[in-house]
């Protein structure tokens, strides 16, 4: 809802979750799947770039509805 | 009647959180909250009971549902009846694809029961019978007699009154049937009864949809801030953010920080292990992967504060107020984009 909200105030809001199945029902429209519910943006820094890189480049990308972007292992 | 009953890692009696990745299971009998639901039959035995961890099954959901349906076919069960979820999105989620999936795949009448704003009724899609129950377990007691009567009800194989009759959340379609009254006469009593408060006319608004705002032209130099769900404080929880149904979200200042050091956060959400969070909470909000990016110029700068909230069992419309407030402070802010945290 949160997501939902802030993209509705009309800023780019990328939702890193692992469950983008729920996140996506709810209407949250750039979503990036998260690892883990324990640790969304992975466990060591590595992996953790990555999911932020992933979660910057869908701030950069026109969307039209709810979109879920894997992170590449 | 043959049942078997699927409830959570938790109900199964199997660990609380920590347990939450265990994956699929069979135990045999009724546990937990199954034997109540067992005594609330006139006839019937729950002959095994299914769990999963409730992680697990967020994770690994396709695995997860095939290997439950594994685990269902050989019981030869007469219903599968999943829950109470209650307010628990996880589980009613997991409750809600579970009965679809079964009556589906199998062909066995399933239902779940929850409360009526978990994510489970809107995944279900209409295809699930859901029992209403309370946002949490002290709904217990309330709940299970209305699950095993309709349990019975699906196994007898008559065809099922209305919603508010039988005791289930409408499933979005309408049926024609013939009235004894004429509508004059039927809209009347209705008016009657909607004065009187014993009837609601009103149906409750699905999710509504967002039009996507434009991307960020230049990540470069835009002022970006993190926001969570996932219940990230000051250690001690100073302003006692609550581990469930918050009231509120809280902003914390940033400023010269350069990660979220372990010694200073902590997650005090409630619908997770925050162990792993713990022994590193930029695992929730990735401060010292954005703080290198900011110096490495690929984002203008970070906002000096971070906005938190716990995010489970939050009713819809809090949980929108939450966001139109953080929003509306954002905006003012001159904040260009989000990283947004949930679990």
């Amino acid at each position: 809802m949160l997501a939902k909200e802030i993209e509705r105030a009309g800023i780019p809001t990328a939702f890193v979750t692992a469950l983008p199945t729920i996140a996506t029902m709810i209407g949250a429209n750039r979503i990036v799947r998260g690892p883990a519910i324990t640790h969304p943006f992975g466990l060591e820094e590595a992996q953790r770039r990555r999911i932020v890189e992933r979660a910057l480049e869908m701030l950069e990308t026109p969307v039209e509805a709810p979109t879920v972007w894997e992170v590449p292992a | 009647m043959r049942v078997v009953h699927y409830v959570n890692q938790f109900f199964a009696g199997l660990g609380s959180e920590e347990a939450a990745e265990t994956p699929p299971t069979r135990i045999e009998g009724a546990v937990g909250p199954g034997r109540g639901l067992e005594s609330a039959f006139a006839d019937g035995d729950i002959v095994a009971t299914l769990s999963c961890g409730d992680d697990y099954f967020g994770e690994h959901e396709q695995e997860a549902l095939a290997r439950l349906v594994e685990l269902l076919e050989p019981e030869g069960a007469d219903v599968l009846v999943c829950g109470p979820a209650f307010g628990s999105g996880r589980y009613g989620y997991a409750c809600a694809q579970f009965s679809r999936i079964a009556s589906e795949r199998l062909g066995i009448p399933t239902l779940a029961a929850m409360h009526d704003e978990n994510p489970g009724v809107a995944a279900a899609e209409g295809r699930v019978l859901i029992v209403p129950t309370a946002v949490n377990v002290a709904g217990m007691r309330d709940a299970l007699p209305g699950m095993a009567r309709l349990a019975e009800a699906l196994v007898s194989g008559r065809e099922l009154g209305p919603p508010a009759e039988e005791g289930y959340l409408p499933r979005g379609f309408r049926r024609n049937a013939f009235a004894e009254k004429p509508g004059a006469e039927r809209a009347i009593d209705l008016l009657l009864g909607k004065l009187a408060g014993e009837t609601s006319s009103e149906v409750a608004s699905g999710f509504d949809r967002v039009q996507p705002p434009a991307p960020v032209e230049d990540l470069g130099d835009a002022l970006v801030a993190l926001v969570t769900e996932a219940g990230c404080v000051p250690q001690g929880n100073p302003d006692r953010l609550p581990s469930i149904r918050a009231q509120g979200w809280l902003r914390y200042p940033l400023l010269d920080e350069q990660r979220l050091a372990p010694e200073r956060y902590e997650s005090v959400h409630g619908g997770f292990d925050v162990s792993l969070a713990n022994e590193d909470p930029n695992r929730l909000v990735p401060l010292d992967t954005v703080r290198e990016l900011e110096r490495a110029g690929r984002i203008g700068r970070v906002h000096d504060a971070f906005y938190t909230t716990t995010g489970n069992g939050t009713p819809v419309a809090a949980a929108t107020r939450f966001g139109r407030e953080i929003a509306g402070e954002l905006r003012d802010a001159g904040v260009q984009a989000v990283l947004l945290s949930g679990t």
